[in-house]
C-alpha cells in the first residue's frame, strides 16, 4: 500500500433494487494514491458499488467517507461531492451534441465557475496530454471508441477529482483499442491518482493495482495484493472465478 | 445504378405521373357541373383581384402565429419540465401541469379562443386588455403549449439516462443538466413534430376570425360576400400552402445538416 491518509472509506454498505440485494455489507478503505481493482463476475455488484460512491444511486445502509467527509450524511450537497469524485463509464457517455472541447470544458465552466477561456485552456492541455488535441473541434461520433473513452477520462480529470472511479472502461472497446486507454490509466496511476477500478482485464489489474478485491454476490469475498490474489487465492469462489478467466484465455 | 438505367427510371416516372394527373384532370373537368364549379371556385378574374387583399390580411395571421409560437415553445417546455420533476414534495406542481395539459388538449381550440375573447373582457376588470388580438394569441398559446409540452416530454424521455448520469457525476445540478445536456439533445430529435404543431398553429390562426380580427379568413368572407364567389378561399388555401412547404423543406435541411455534423460519415 502507498502512504498517506484514507481517500475513501466504505462501511457496511447495503444497496437493494426492489427485492434484489445487490450490495450486502461492503467494507473497504482506499488510501490516497492507491489503486484498487474490483474483479468479479457480472452482477457481483462492481458497477453498483461505483455508482453508490458517486451518489448516482442512493444507498440503503452504511457510510461512505471521502477525504474525511461523510458523503452519505443527510443534507450534504451532492453536487459539491460529485466534483471531487470523477467517474468514467463503460459506454463513455460523452455528450453527442457537443464538440470534444465542450465536452471537457462544460463542467469546469458551469460547476467550478471558470471563464470560457480558462476552461478551454485547461481542456486543451488535457487533450494534448492524451494526444487528442487535434480532435478538439470534432463531435464525439467522429472519434474511435478508444479516443472517445480517452476524452471521457479527460472530461473527468478536468474537474481535478480527488478520486477517480472507472467502471469497466475497456469493455465496450475493440481489442486493438484497449491498450491506448489502459496506457492512459497507467500514466495516471504513475502520477499518484487515487483510483477504484472495476475491470475484467486481469493482467492489467495484476500490473497496476496495489490491491485487488474479489466481489461475489454483493460482498467483498477476498482482498489481497495482486501477486497473492492471482497466484494463491484463498477462497474457493475466487479460485473458481480465476480458473474460468484463465480458461477463457484472459489471464 | 448505371446511367442508362437512371434515365429509364426517370422516364417511367415522368410518363406515369403525366398519365395519372391527365386522367384525373379529364375526370374532374368532364363532371356534369364542372363549369359552375369552375366559375364559383376557380374564377381567374376574381382570383387576381382577391389575392392582393388576402395576402394583405395575412399579416395579422403571421403576427398571431409568430408571437404565439414563441410563447408556445417557452411555455410548453416549462410544462414538460414541471411534469418531469422528481420527488413527493413537488407532486402538486406535477399534478397542476398534468391537469393543464389534459384540459387544454381536450377542449376544442375554437372554444378556448371564443371563451377567452368574450369572457375575459366581459369581466369588466380594470386594466384587462380590450384588444381581441391579445385573446387570439392567448388562446392559441394555451392550446398549443399543451400539445407541444407532450412533444417536449417525449423528447426529454428519449435521451438515455446515462447522459443524465454523466452530467450529474460531473457535479452539474439538475437545472444545468437539463439546460446543457438533456434539452439540447431532446430538441434536436423533436424538430419534425414541433414543426408539425407549428403548421397546425399557423392554420388555426383563422379561428381568431371569430373574435372579429380581420385576418385572412375574415378577409375571405368579406370578399365572398362582395363577389358571391368562393374563389377568394381558394386563394387563401394557396397562401397557406405557399408558406408551409418552404418551411418544411427548411426544417428537413436543418435536421440533415445537424445530423451530418454530429454523426461520423
Amino acid at each position: 500500500m502507498t502512504g498517506g491518509g484514507t481517500a475513501l472509506r466504505i462501511e457496511g454498505l447495503h444497496k437493494s433494487f426492489g427485492d434484489l440485494e445487490v450490495l450486502r455489507g461492503i467494507d473497504l478503505d482506499v488510501a490516497e494514491h492507491e489503486v484498487v481493482c474490483l474483479i468479479g463476475s457480472s452482477g457481483s455488484g462492481k458497477s453498483t458499488l461505483l455508482r453508490c460512491i458517486n451518489l448516482l444511486e442512493p444507498i440503503d445502509r452504511g457510510r461512505i467517507v471521502v477525504e474525511g467527509d461523510e458523503i452519505t450524511a443527510r443534507g450534504v450537497n451532492v453536487n459539491r461531492i460529485r466534483r471531487r469524485i470523477g467517474i468514467v463509464f463503460q459506454a463513455y457517455n460523452l455528450f453527442p451534441h457537443m464538440r470534444v472541447l465542450d465536452n471537457v470544458s462544460l463542467a469546469p465552466r458551469k460547476v467550478l465557475g471558470l471563464s470560457r477561456s480558462d476552461a478551454e485552456a485547461r481542456a486543451i492541455e488535457l487533450l494534448e496530454r492524451i494526444g487528442l488535441a487535434d480532435k478538439a473541434r470534432d463531435y464525439p461520433d467522429r472519434l474511435s471508441g478508444g479516443q472517445q473513452q480517452r476524452v471521457a477520462i479527460a472530461r473527468a480529470l478536468a474537474m481535478e477529482p480527488d478520486l477517480l472511479l472507472l467502471d469497466e472502461i475497456t469493455s465496450a472497446l475493440d481489442p486493438e483499442l484497449v491498450a491506448e486507454v489502459l496506457n492512459l490509466i497507467r500514466e495516471l496511476a504513475g502520477k499518484g491518482m487515487t483510483m477504484l477500478i472495476a475491470t475484467h482485464e486481469m493482467s492489467f489489474a495484476r500490473e497496476i493495482a496495489n490491491r485487488v478485491c474479489f466481489l461475489d454476490a454483493g460482498r467483498i469475498l477476498e482482498i489481497a495484493p495482486p501477486a497473492e490474489m492471482f497466484s494463491a487465492p484463498r477462497e474457493p469462489r475466487t479460485q473458481q472465478f480465476l480458473q474460468r478467466v484463465i480458461d477463457a484465455g484472459r489471464l | 445504378m448505371p446511367p442508362g438505367e437512371a434515365v429509364r427510371s426517370s422516364a417511367i416516372a415522368l410518363v406515369s405521373t403525366v398519365v395519372v394527373f391527365g386522367v384525373l384532370a379529364v375526370a374532374i373537368t368532364s363532371a356534369p357541373n364542372w363549369p359552375e364549379v369552375q366559375h364559383s371556385f376557380f374564377n381567374p378574374e376574381i382570383f387576381d383581384r382577391s389575392l392582393p387583399k388576402v395576402v394583405g390580411a395575412f399579416g395579422a395571421n403571421v403576427a398571431l402565429f409568430v408571437i404565439a409560437e414563441i410563447l408556445v415553445l417557452a411555455f410548453g417546455l416549462v410544462l414538460a419540465i414541471l411534469r418531469g420533476l422528481p420527488g413527493p414534495a413537488l407532486f402538486p406542481l406535477r399534478l397542476l401541469a398534468t391537469i393543464y395539459v389534459d384540459l387544454f388538449r381536450a377542449v376544442p381550440g375554437l372554444l378556448v379562443i371564443y371563451l377567452l375573447g368574450f369572457g375575459i373582457p366581459g369581466l369588466g376588470i380594470e386594466g384587462v386588455p380590450s384588444d381581441v388580438f391579445v385573446y387570439g394569441v392567448l388562446g392559441l398559446t394555451l392550446v398549443y403549449a399543451a400539445y407541444v409540452s407532450e412533444v417536449y416530454r417525449a423528447g426529454i424521455d428519449s435521451v438515455h439516462w446515462s447522459q443524465e448520469a454523466a452530467a450529474r457525476s460531473l457535479g452539474l445540478n439538475r437545472y444545468q443538466t437539463l439546460r446543457h445536456v438533456i434539452v439540447p439533445q431532446a430538441i434536436r430529435r423533436i424538430i419534425p413534430p414541433l414543426l408539425n404543431d407549428f403548421i397546425g398553429l399557423q392554420k388555426d390562426t383563422v379561428l381568431v376570425s371569430t373574435l372579429g380580427v380581420v385576418e385572412i379568413f375574415r378577409q375571405g368572407q368579406i370578399l365572398k360576400s362582395a363577389t358571391f364567389n368562393f374563389t377568394p378561399f381558394v386563394a387563401i388555401a394557396l397562401v397557406f400552402v405557399v408558406i408551409t412547404i418552404p418551411l418544411a423543406r427548411l426544417t428537413d435541411w436543418l435536421v440533415a445538416r445537424d445530423r451530418s455534423r454530429q454523426v461520423a460519415r
